[in-house]
């Protein structure tokens, strides 16, 4: 079985726990006006490789992955469903972490065929980190091109079958930088009872050149970048809401 | 050596050291590990901070004053040149200065008077012309002996920097006293080992004896003389040190006398952290001095070194991007036995980047292992992130050569401390080669033979096992006039500008390291990579010589882990050494080569012209093992992956990869994701508290968003 490969970052210290070997795959369906990856959203191009020789190399950097291990983003993992399944399995078989991040928009609680690979793949998944885009769904159609009515659905399914999660959300000014919008996805992570941990990212111009060098115009040429302690506020926020919101599930509950 | 226990020794263990000179035996039966944290440190006292903001206030001035403060133009600066001078006599624990007076610059012809000249002019400074005419004309210097010397072949590749940076004009340095011997033993103790070492020199008196015993009765001249510098300043160091401040203070003369003689391409300090920390355990547990003196104590010993200053010319500014001494101390690092080397004082050491704020001299290195104390990675990370100042070198891989009581001159070069020395060799040029190679020896910048006039490459397209063949060959006459041209270099350094107080600080028999140096590697690897994986074709000026190169089609790139290249590196820097081996070298020094242009490939790459990986013309080389800019394509890992296949035993004189990274991308910090323990669950106490009101414990204050 083989992936549609983007690229491999060998020392990636920001996409899950420690530091990691991670693999971008190509082709994903949403198109974030802020992608930092546009060149990752065409599908079934790109490198082709086996789970085996991706294993193989990631072998060779083992004994700087201390605390680590592999990730896969994207582009959208979970668009190569057979193949992410196969490398994960053969991961576990050597013992090492494995991490998905995702956007969700993939997921389809009706297809029992999605369902079923779905739920094989997170047998040998460790950690699944979410990237929630906006948490109104005419306000996430308008930034991705995509309804997020599946992607909450995932976060609930993952809730369900309490599957630890990382929620990721990046702040841009006057899209998702927006009190109310930040209370809503406080108080939609706080029915949840899974999330472990919330990483909130300024939004960074600092895919603009790509965009140039692609020949492709950049949506949002004119937002500037967000401070990091901008993010910090925002995320002291959505915790915020997480919490009262817990606290009112937990009041309806000693009532 | 007197077998007397000294008065000075009292409570130490004896051992070996107290009967022969052996620094290391006397730290192996005396020092104390230290594993905890560093919550014991203390901060800067009111002295430390008055002393420090007069350097600053005096920092600012020499940079007003165009970069130095002032300058000597009268006296060759020598160990008893100058009187004593002071920041504060009365606060200063540990005092002396290179001259009359703080960060004035002493004046060092012996290495070239030109270039003594030079430096002075460079800053508006006249030197006294009776001087000029001592060293024109009654007084030979190193740079003279050298030019008498050297050959039409040697200066036309100098002239045209396929060999470069040569230490033929300022002193080569790279020579580590053993500076804590004086504190030890005490100055008399050292000249009667001495005297026994140069009474054993006898016999037949060849020039080799004849040298030998010139060179130990200089160095028992500077050993008085650094005698002599203590009572300058009123210090009799004749005798061991009898506590910590004498003996911070004693090694501190060591060291002040090496840098009063010598102006030399990195003035290092050596390991004396644990060595110190003998003496001040001694102290504390006696009750002597508090933590905060003694932390002191090691404040105003930084705080001297950061003022160590040197007369240098603009060009040599530029090839070391600024004024650079490498003041390098080594810190912590492995026993042999097991035991780490880590003491207290290797936490007061980095300690003074907080009490004095960061500097990147003395340039601390931090001697890393795997096995070192928990506790002090992490204090030397927190060091790291909030100084940016701290290097760190691989102690389990030179333990295996060197010991445990090696130390770091300049940036990686490697030396048992007062038993090795290293003769600085700079670099050979060899994207330059692969350029003559191609051209026949014609310089594809002054369009002149520069190299042998092999045949050069006719044909349009290159073809990689031609090319190969002919780099091999250039490659031996480069190695070959390599070698010849350094040994001329340290002849004559020897001759008219020997480290006497250095080399008083060795042992009589130094193992002498031949530091030959690569420059462009990456650049040679991607060029041979593109000729052997893609096409590359000629593009030839009016008379024939190619000055560019076109590439038609990809190839492997070295930095990425992929061994159809990164093995050709490899080849290279092996063929390279073997051809180096080849050539007898001065005083039978043992060849190393380093891949370590860490600011030089700037320079070194403007003198190249355009190669075959599709570098242009004058476009810097990578510095020293790195990949070129931007051709590592997956990420760190594979990028060092590349340059840790260099073969260590070919390159034993250090490999560098300069590597720069954006503090984000090195994680986040907890503040932002957490490490999965998102702790937004409720207590059973807050649950139960909710009804009375608040039950949450940030609740009561909504995060305010400006927005």
């Amino acid at each position: 079985m083989e992936g549609y490969i983007h690229s491999i970052e060998t020392f990636g210290t920001v996409d899950g726990p420690g530091v990691r070997y991670v693999v971008f795959v190509q082709g994903c369906p949403m198109r974030c006006q802020y992608c930092h990856n546009p060149d990752t959203w065409e599908p079934k191009i790109g490198e082709v490789k086996t789970a085996d020789e991706i294993l193989d190399d990631y072998e060779s950097y083992r004994p700087y992955l201390t605390g680590g291990g592999l990730t896969v983003t994207g582009g959208e993992p979970m668009w190569q469903m057979d193949f992410m399944i196969e490398l994960f399995e053969k991961a576990k078989k050597r013992d090492i972490h494995t991490c998905i991040d995702t956007s969700g928009v993939v997921f389809n609680r009706k297809s029992q065929d999605f369902m079923d690979k779905l739920n094989k793949l997170l047998k040998y998944t460790d950690l699944i980190m979410l990237d929630i885009k906006h948490i109104r769904d005419e306000e996430h159609k308008k930034l991705t091109g995509q309804s997020n009515k599946n992607i909450l659905d995932f976060a609930k399914y993952l809730n369900e079958i309490d599957f630890p999660v990382w929620i990721r959300h990046v702040t841009v000014p006057g899209i998702t930088y927006i009190k109310e919008y930040l209370q809503e996805l406080g108080e939609f992570l706080g029915e949840l009872n899974n999330v472990k941990a919330l990483d909130v990212l300024p939004y960074h111009t600092m895919g603009v050149p790509k965009y140039e060098s692609l020949g492709m115009e950049y949506p949002l040429k004119d937002v500037p970048a967000l401070e990091k302690s901008e993010a910090v506020k925002a995320r002291d926020l959505i915790l915020y809401y997480m919490k009262k919101k817990k606290q009112e599930l937990a009041v309806k509950l000693v009532k | 050596m007197n077998k007397e226990m000294q008065p000075q020794w009292n409570g130490f263990k004896e051992g070996k050291w107290s009967s022969e000179v052996n620094v290391r035996d006397f730290i192996q039966l005396n020092y104390t590990p230290y594993e905890g944290d560093e919550s014991f440190l203390a901060g800067p006292t009111k002295a430390t901070t008055d002393l420090w903001a007069q350097v600053m206030e005096l920092s600012k001035q020499e940079r007003e004053n165009g970069g130095v403060i002032d300058m000597d133009t009268k006296i060759p600066s020598t160990i008893v040149s100058h009187g004593a001078a002071y920041l504060n006599k009365d606060t200063e624990q540990i005092v002396g200065f290179q001259t009359d007076k703080p960060l004035k610059r002493a004046f060092m012809p012996f290495g070239g008077i030109r270039t003594a000249v030079t430096a002075c002019k460079s800053y508006g400074y006249e030197v006294d012309p009776e001087i000029i005419n001592v060293f024109m004309n009654w007084r030979k210097t190193h740079n003279q002996g050298v030019f008498d010397v050297y050959t039409p072949e040697m200066k036309a590749a100098r002239h045209a920097h396929i060999i470069t940076g040569l230490p033929d004009a300022y002193g080569r340095g790279r020579i580590i006293g053993d500076y804590r011997r004086v504190a030890l033993y005490g100055v008399d103790l050292l000249i009667e080992d001495k005297k026994n070492q140069f009474n054993s020199v006898v016999g037949d008196m060849t020039e080799h004896i004849v040298r030998d015993r010139e060179e130990l009765a200089e160095q028992i001249k500077a050993l008085n003389e650094l005698k002599k510098l203590g009572e300058i300043y009123g210090y009799d160091i004749s005798k061991p040190a009898a506590d910590a401040k004498e003996a911070i203070q004693w090694t501190y003369f060591g060291y002040l006398a090496a840098v009063k003689e010598q102006n030399g391409a990195a003035m290092s300090l050596g390991r004396t952290a644990t060595f110190l920390d003998i003496y001040i355990e001694r102290d504390l547990a006696a009750g002597k001095y508090t933590e905060e003196q003694i932390q002191e104590m090691i404040d105003h010993f930084i705080m001297k070194l950061r003022m160590v200053r040197f007369a240098r010319i603009p060009e040599y500014n530029a090839l070391f991007a600024g004024d650079p001494t490498w003041v390098t101390e080594s810190l912590g690092g492995m026993g042999i036995d097991g035991r780490t080397l880590v003491t207290k004082t290797s936490f007061r050491y980095l300690n003074t980047l907080d009490n004095l704020g960061t500097s990147p001299e003395p340039n601390m290195i931090v001697l890393w292992a795997k096995n070192l104390p928990q506790n002090w990675k992490n204090y030397c990370a927190e060091m790291s992130i909030k100084s940016s100042a701290i290097q760190y070198e691989n102690d389990d891989m030179m333990r295996v050569t060197h010991g445990d009581d090696y130390a770091i001159a300049c940036c990686v070069s490697s030396m048992k401390v007062g038993k090795e020395m290293q003769f600085f060799g700079a670099r050979a040029n060899l994207a330059k080669c692969l350029l003559y190679a191609i051209n026949g020896g014609v310089d594809e910048k002054l369009f002149e033979q520069v190299g042998p006039k092999y045949r050069p490459i006719t044909s349009e397209y290159l073809d990689y096992d031609e090319v190969m063949e002919r780099y091999t060959d250039m490659m031996d006459w480069l190695a070959g006039l390599y070698v010849e041209t350094l040994n001329v270099i340290h002849y004559m350094h020897d001759k008219y500008c020997y480290e006497k107080i250095q080399l008083a600080l060795h042992d009589k028999e130094v193992k002498r390291w031949f530091a030959t140096g690569i420059a462009g590697l990456s650049v040679v690897a991607d060029s041979l990579s593109a000729i052997k994986y893609a096409k590359v074709k000629t593009v030839r000026n009016e008379q024939g010589i190619v000055v560019d190169y076109e590439i038609e089609g990809d190839f492997p790139k070295y930095g990425n882990n992929d061994d159809r290249v990164d093995s050709i590196a490899v080849e290279i820097v092996n063929k390279f050494m073997d051809m180096i081996r080849k050539h007898p070298t001065y005083r039978n020094a043992i060849p190393t080569t380093s891949i370590l242009t860490i600011t030089s490939n700037v320079a070194y790459g403007k003198n190249t012209g355009s190669t075959p990986d599709g570098r242009k013309a004058g476009v810097p080389l990578a510095p020293g093992a790195n990949p070129m800019h931007g051709r590592d394509t997956h990420g760190a890992l594979a990028s060092l992956s590349s340059v840790a296949k260099l073969p260590f035993e070919n390159a034993q004189d250090g490999i560098s990869n300069t590597f720069t990274i954006l503090p984000d991308a090195l994680g986040k910090d907890t503040l932002f994701v957490g490490t999965g323990d998102l702790d937004i669950e409720l207590t059973p106490e807050q649950i139960a508290g909710i009804e009375e009101g608040c039950g949450c414990n940030s609740a009561c204050n909504i995060p305010n968003l400006d927005v």
